[in-house]
């Protein structure tokens, strides 16, 4: 079902308002920059994608049915052209994806070595050494530019399939429903995903705050 | 009464109670640890201050040349528009 929002946007591209594209260009252009660049070896091919997606986009206006939100259609037809490009570059082999995907399942979201063993004989599987309590750092620590770029490279670091995840998830602020829509994969697996990709980037933020 | 989560269990089930995926009765277990384990509150804090400061990098700077160009192919595209039926 679509929303007014959306029909009026719809019917606005159809028309060829050029304020109706520049709004909805301001709206979109960092998100579909950001999940391009998860694909893309460099800046200048994932403005491609995102300019391909654009002409796809106006392409494709007056055959769009509104099956989904415009947002999922928008977000669909980057992903699509993104990963096809990536394959064309070769950066992502069918193999690598995979083995990606054993590690989701396998990893543990905080090391082994930070709890008690399973032969303790008070308190087996308890913190041995428990973290910190970050609501004591100050604010401009939190805040501070140089933990942007930790958590930055944590996510660069990710596997493809948990940085779209998180990227859809937690910085563009998706529903599940959504982000599991624009990728084809089940809630199960997205929170799986969510929950490697959170994990690591919260060790990251730990390792840092730590030092 | 040993159906206790150890806080090993507890860290791996963070995301599926901050989505409501856990049943009621894990739900309650979850409640009931982080009320009173001072580590799984901290490490419970620690993954929501993750989460917010995540949301942080959409703040992010746009490169202005890309607009003029994109300005330029929706132009393009609307001179092959059929004329409106009005």
């Amino acid at each position: 079902m679509l929303t007014v929002e959306d029909a009026g946007i719809i019917q606005g591209l159809r028309r060829g308002d050029e304020s109706v594209f520049v709004s909805l260009f301001n709206q979109y252009q960092n998100s579909l920059l950001r999940l391009a660049l998860i694909y893309a070896t460099d800046q200048r091919i994932a403005e491609e994608v995102v300019q391909e997606t654009w002409l796809a986009v106006l392409k494709g206006i007056h055959r769009f049915e509104g099956r989904s939100a415009l947002k999922t259609w928008i977000y669909s037809i980057l992903i699509n052209r993104a990963k096809t490009v990536a394959q064309r570059e070769g950066r992502h082999s069918d193999l690598a994806l995979s083995l990606d995907e054993q590690a989701d399942l396998d990893e543990s979201t905080v090391a082994v070595d930070r709890f008690r063993p399973d032969e303790d004989p008070q308190y087996p599987h308890h913190w041995l050494s428990g973290p910190q309590d970050w609501g004591e750092l100050p604010e401009e620590k939190l805040l501070s530019d140089e933990t942007r770029r930790v958590i930055f490279m944590a996510i660069e670091g990710l596997s493809p399939n948990q940085r779209e995840v998180i990227t859809l998830r937690d910085i563009e602020m998706l529903s599940s429903e959504e982000a599991c829509n624009i990728l084809g994969i089940s809630e199960s697996n997205q929170r799986v995903l969510l929950h490697r990709a959170r994990g690591r980037v919260r060790q990251a933020l730990e390792q840092y705050f730590g030092e | 009464m040993n159906n206790e989560l150890s806080c090993q269990e507890l860290v791996e089930l963070v995301t599926d109670y901050l989505e409501g995926a856990l049943s009621e009765m894990d739900k309650e277990r979850f409640e009931a640890h982080v009320s009173v384990c001072y580590d799984c509150h901290s490490y419970f804090d620690q993954m929501r201050h993750t989460i917010r400061l995540i949301g942080r990098l959409s703040e992010s700077a746009l490169n202005p040349t890309v607009k003029d160009e994109l300005l330029s192919l929706f132009r393009d595209w609307k001179k092959e528009l059929p004329p409106a039926d009005e």
